[in-house]
């Protein structure tokens, strides 16, 4: 099937929500993760948190595409 | 029960052009805000080569704002080498920055980078500039060096090349343009959202005692949209570094 023949608003809308989930997880780790190390090792934090941020823009661009996805088959 | 249109996505990104509707060079709110944009980044450049060794007022804001990206961004992704980028950084940073700021500014409201143009634009022109640095820094060495890791048995050769030229040349801008535009229309189409969701329970009817709840999202989600504007920008910036240090560095 064609991704431009998916016109199902509610399918597009799920579809973007289990997109979600694995991002979702994995920011949670990583920021809780990136969390510990700061508070174990207070003087690294700059470079925890710069790491931290690029970690997140990663793992963020799965969840973002899925957004625009929907809005190519949802729209 | 409930009259609740939402608008189309078109009716909250396009803008009718106030000269020229049509044109190639037709000016709307979105040509404007970038024009506006353009001028502040120049502002923050000329209040912050001011020449005064006590800074006072907007210059000191200038200063910490420029430090912030030399030592936070451009000295943490390339170091010593990496100094030679940092006006194009400072401009990346500012103008991106001033571009999604729109977005939570009132009577505009409306995040420039939510139009994909000026994202794609600004992550192919970073494109060229990383590959660029690349080609000046190793010559054609340079496909070797981002094409091959060190330490790939023979055998998977073929793979890990296909697959590193997948990632580098053609994923990595596409993902670097639709990181800033989806944050920002996401962000966009929250906001219209609860603004909708409220103007929708305004009205003479019981459930009215509901409309707080969504104003008070709109509120805290424009908190929220100035704290995701500042940090786009800065992710945008980051990666454009790491991109150009990884591209020029001599290290394997």
């Amino acid at each position: 099937m064609l991704l431009a023949e998916i016109t199902n608003k509610g399918l597009a809308a799920l579809t973007y929500g289990l997109g979600a989930i694995g991002p979702g997880i994995g920011i949670g780790y990583l920021v809780g993760q990136a969390v510990q190390a700061m508070a174990r090792q207070p003087e690294a934090a700059g470079m925890v948190r710069t790491t931290m941020f690029l970690g997140i823009a990663f793992v963020e661009a799965l969840a973002l595409i899925g957004f625009v996805v929907f809005f190519l088959a949802g729209a | 029960m409930l009259a609740l249109e939402f608008p189309p996505l078109s009716h909250i990104v396009n803008w009718p052009g106030f000269v020229g509707d049509g044109q190639w060079w037709e000016i709307n709110k979105v040509v404007l805000i970038y024009a506006f944009a353009v001028v502040l980044t120049i502002l923050v450049f000329a209040l912050g080569n001011k020449k005064q060794l006590v800074p006072t007022g907007m210059q000191n804001v200038a200063e910490m704002a420029v430090e912030f990206v030399e030592d936070g961004i451009v000295m943490e992704t390339m170091g010593k080498e990496g100094v030679k980028y940092t006006p194009y950084m400072l401009s990346l940073f500012f103008f991106i920055f001033f571009t999604n700021i729109f977005e939570v500014i009132p009577i505009i409201q409306m995040p420039a980078s939510a139009r994909i143009a000026l994202p794609l634009f600004l992550a192919l022109l970073s494109y060229v500039i990383y590959h660029g640095a690349g080609f000046k820094s190793h010559g054609f060495g340079y496909l070797k060096h981002a094409l091959v890791p060190p330490g790939v048995p023979k055998a998977l050769l073929p793979l890990v090349v296909l697959i590193e030229f997948i990632s580098k040349f053609l994923v990595q801008p596409f993902s670097h343009t639709v990181r800033l535009f989806a944050n920002l229309l996401a962000g966009h189409i929250l906001l219209v959202t609860f603004a909708v969701l409220t103007s929708g329970l305004f009205v003479p009817k019981w459930y009215a005692v509901f409309a707080p709840l969504p104003l008070i999202g709109v509120i805290f989600f424009t908190a929220f949209e100035v704290l995701v504007s500042f940090l786009q920008a800065y992710v945008f910036t980051l990666l454009t570094g790491v991109y150009i240090n990884a591209a020029q560095s001599h290290e394997h």
